[in-house]
Formats: C-alpha cells, sequence, structure tokens
C-alpha cells in the first residue's frame, strides 16, 4: 500500500461521509442538493488503474445508493462518470494529457475548471433522468440539473482550494 | 477457442463497464417497479446504525418542537378521557382477548427525504419490536407513510411524498373516496385524484384516510382541500390537500399494526377465486 493508494481511500470514506451526514441536508429550495462526492472519481490519479477506478465508482455509487434508498441511480452515474473520464481529459487539457502531469489539485485554470464543470454535468443529468425515469417531467429534469450543476461544481472548487496540498 | 480470449482479453475494460452498468440499471429498473429491490435499502446494520448515530445528535435541535407537539397530544388524549361517563372507571381493551383490534409500535424517524420523486424514511425499530412490510405510519397530527422493508432493528417507510403508489382516503364531510398521490412538486401539498363530479367539494374541507385500505384505520387525518381542478379528460376532480403534517420535520411516529389485516385479504382472495 503506498501513500496514493491511502489518499484514495481516505478520499473515498471522507467523501462519501461529508455526502452522506451534510450534503445530503442541503435540501435548497425543498429538494436540491450538491452532490460532491463525484469528486472522488474527478480526483483519481491520471495514470491510475482504470479498472481501479471502474470497480471504485461502482462501489461509490452503490454505498450512495444504499443511503439514498435510490436503486441504481447513483452507481449507474458513477461508473459512467469513470468511463467518460478519458475522454474528458483529452477535451480539456488536449490529446497529450497522459504523457504531460495533469494535476486537477491544483488552483484554478480553464482547463481544469472545464474537466470538473463537464464531468458533474455527465454525471448529475444522468442522476436526474434516472431518478424520475419520465419524460413527463422534461423541465423539472432540466432545472434540477441546471441548479444541481451549479451548486456542486462551486462546493467542488471550494473544497479542492481548502485541501489543496501544500506547495514544497 | 484462443480467438475468443484475446477478444475477451482485448477488450476486458470495455466489458467490466457493461457488467457493472447492466447490474447498475438493473438495481434502478428494478427501484421503479412496484415492489421495490430488497437488497438496496437503507434497513440494514449498515446505513441504518450511521443513521442512528446522526439521529441521536440532531434530536437535540428539536427537543423543544417534539416536547411541545407532544404535550399537545397528551393534553387531546386527556381531554378524551376525562370526558367519558366514568371518569374513574378507564376502559381497559386488553382484558378482554381479541377485542383490541389495532396495535400501535412507536417508532422515531432516523432519516427523513423528501428531494426526489419517491421519498422513503427510515425508522428506528424493525421486525423485533413486531414492524412488518404494509403497515401504516402515523403521527400525532396526519398520515406519513407505509413500511416498505423490514430488518430486525430498523425499517424504512415508502413517504406520502411519492408519485407511485396511491393511498385511498375520502373527504370526511360527504364520504367520496378517492386516491391520494403526489405531484413531485411541493413538499406541503399532496394531489387527491379520482374524486367524481358528483361530490361536493369546498375549500377548507378536511381529507381522512378511507375505510378501504387495510393498511391504515379509518378517519386519520390528511390535510384539508386547497385548490380544485377538474380533469379535462376524465371528467374527474383533482384536489390539491395541505398537509397537517410537515413532512420535513418528523419525530417520533406510531406504526399501525392491524391484526386483522390478513383476514380482510384472505376473505377478498377467496370471494375473488369463487367468481
Amino acid at each position: 500500500m503506498n501513500s496514493a493508494m491511502l489518499f484514495n481511500v481516505a478520499r473515498f470514506i471522507l467523501l462519501l461521509a461529508a455526502q452522506v451526514l451534510i450534503f445530503n441536508n442541503f435540501n435548497f429550495l425543498g429538494y436540491i442538493n450538491p452532490y460532491p462526492y463525484i469528486l472522488f472519481i474527478l480526483l483519481y490519479p491520471v495514470n491510475g488503474n482504470k479498472y481501479g477506478l471502474l470497480a471504485a465508482s461502482f462501489f461509490l455509487g452503490i454505498i450512495m445508493d444504499l443511503f439514498c434508498n435510490s436503486g441504481g441511480v447513483h452507481t449507474a452515474s458513477c461508473i459512467l462518470l469513470a468511463a467518460f473520464r478519458p475522454s474528458l481529459f483529452k477535451f480539456s487539457f488536449g490529446l497529450s494529457y497522459e504523457y504531460q502531469t495533469v494535476r486537477i489539485n491544483d488552483t484554478l485554470t480553464p482547463e481544469r475548471f472545464s474537466f470538473i464543470f463537464l464531468g458533474v454535468v455527465i454525471h448529475h443529468l444522468t442522476l436526474f433522468v434516472l431518478e424520475i425515469f419520465t419524460f413527463d417531467y422534461f423541465w423539472n429534469i432540466i432545472l434540477r440539473t441546471i441548479v444541481s450543476t451549479l451548486f456542486t461544481t462551486i462546493i467542488c472548487i471550494l473544497i479542492i482550494y481548502l485541501f489543496k496540498p501544500s506547495k514544497r | 477457442m484462443q480467438q475468443i480470449f484475446n477478444f475477451v482479453f482485448k477488450n476486458s475494460y470495455r466489458m467490466l463497464f457493461l457488467l457493472l452498468m447492466v447490474i447498475a440499471l438493473l438495481l434502478t429498473i428494478q427501484s421503479h417497479s412496484y415492489h421495490r429491490s430488497k437488497i438496496i435499502s437503507s434497513a440494514n446494520f449498515f446505513t441504518g446504525g450511521a443513521y442512528k448515530m446522526t439521529s441521536n445528535i440532531e434530536g437535540y435541535f428539536n427537543l423543544k418542537i417534539q416536547n411541545e407537539e407532544l404535550a399537545k397530544e397528551n393534553a387531546r388524549l386527556k381531554g378524551l378521557l376525562f370526558n367519558i361517563k366514568d371518569s374513574t372507571k378507564i376502559p381497559n381493551l386488553d382484558t378482554i382477548k381479541g377485542v383490541k383490534k389495532i396495535d400501535i409500535v412507536i417508532a422515531k424517524v432516523i432519516k427523513n427525504s423528501y428531494s426526489s420523486q419517491v421519498n422513503f424514511l427510515t425508522l428506528d425499530s424493525g421486525s423485533k419490536q413486531g414492524v412488518q412490510p404494509e403497515m401504516g405510519v402515523i403521527n400525532s397530527l396526519g398520515i406519513v407513510g407505509v413500511i416498505e422493508n423490514v430488518s430486525p432493528n430498523y425499517s424504512t417507510v415508502l413517504s406520502i411524498l411519492n408519485t407511485e403508489s396511491p393511498i385511498n382516503a375520502k373527504i370526511k364531510k360527504s364520504n367520496h373516496i378517492g386516491s391520494l398521490i403526489w405531484n413531485g412538486k411541493n413538499t406541503g401539498f399532496v394531489q387527491l385524484t379520482d374524486v367524481p363530479r358528483l361530490a361536493t367539494v369546498r375549500k377548507g374541507d378536511t381529507i381522512v384516510t378511507g375505510a378501504q385500505s387495510t393498511i391504515f384505520p379509518e378517519n386519520i387525518g390528511i390535510g384539508t382541500i386547497e385548490k380544485i381542478y377538474v380533469d379535462n379528460q376524465t371528467n374527474f376532480y383533482t384536489i390539491d390537500v395541505k398537509l397537517f403534517n410537515d413532512m420535513t420535520s418528523l419525530g417520533h411516529v406510531y406504526i399501525i399494526k392491524n391484526k386483522e389485516t390478513q383476514e380482510i385479504i384472505n376473505l377478498e382472495k377467496k370471494s375473488q377465486k369463487d367468481e
């Protein structure tokens, strides 16, 4: 077990705990919650094991579903986000992202912002489409996605700034 | 054979993704069908325990409101008690076996939710306390929901704030029945649908549970009429009901055990067979 792995495990547990105990009780306007627990998937090391990421996303999602009584909604959207992650990297940081050292966990640049924002949009859109599961509530899905996305993005950036590892 | 192995090996990432996605989608679809997923629910040792711990802390913040509610209810019950003819002789229904039709289990809401389309609460009593699925849950103000899943120490409740399964209800004054469902918009209001046009409905009338359901006893409060619409396609009334309960803050609740439920269900099954 090296330190990167330990960091990941700690992030997994802490983000999940924060989500369940704090962020699930926001209920802005009565029903809108931020979901910053997906920061785990976004912050996973760029050249880390991709099978590991997929499996970890699955467990992250299923534990969220256990707590929210929501079937497999969070699981599906987490796996989708994990699968989309390489293409997001390509889009935000350019084709050769694997060869440079990309760090999400640092000061905000347009690249980092677009990466986080698009990731959050993908996750939330899947989440609300699957949760509501009918197109009778089309505008409801769109409204929830927009407001939650703004909310989650802001909180994600705040968390990154708060816990940014100190420069050596 | 070699080629199959090669194929699997080459596409292993994609196949793992598909496998996990299929599992997730199956769980999602299962959760949207009427009988809910038994695996993914917060009525288990792990999640129930976590919620119980946090609710122990949160409980302190609204002790005052909870106390007031309990005191009010006590006062109302005392009022009933003192107004019977002989106040020294309290009717003790327990002494004659079989008379007592309804039993009550007390429980505390340890997790409340009202932000999705189908909402669940988690309670801190389960099958050890005699809770079973399909029992009604109320509090001192009105109905809360129906028990969905049960584990030894916890249970989950399908809240009345859900867009999928209706509850039988009626207008107290005129006895016209309808079904109560939520449109997923405002946590303070639910909708009473399928009320016949013959019914006289007026703003402010009380809506209570109907006698058709085996889950709730008759005449438990739900709310008052706020707005009345006519459905153009079916010519039935749809009524906005303002709930007595504030579903966003729930403390102690009562679970209703109707001892005759099984008898009623068996009887109805038998008569359907005879037809």
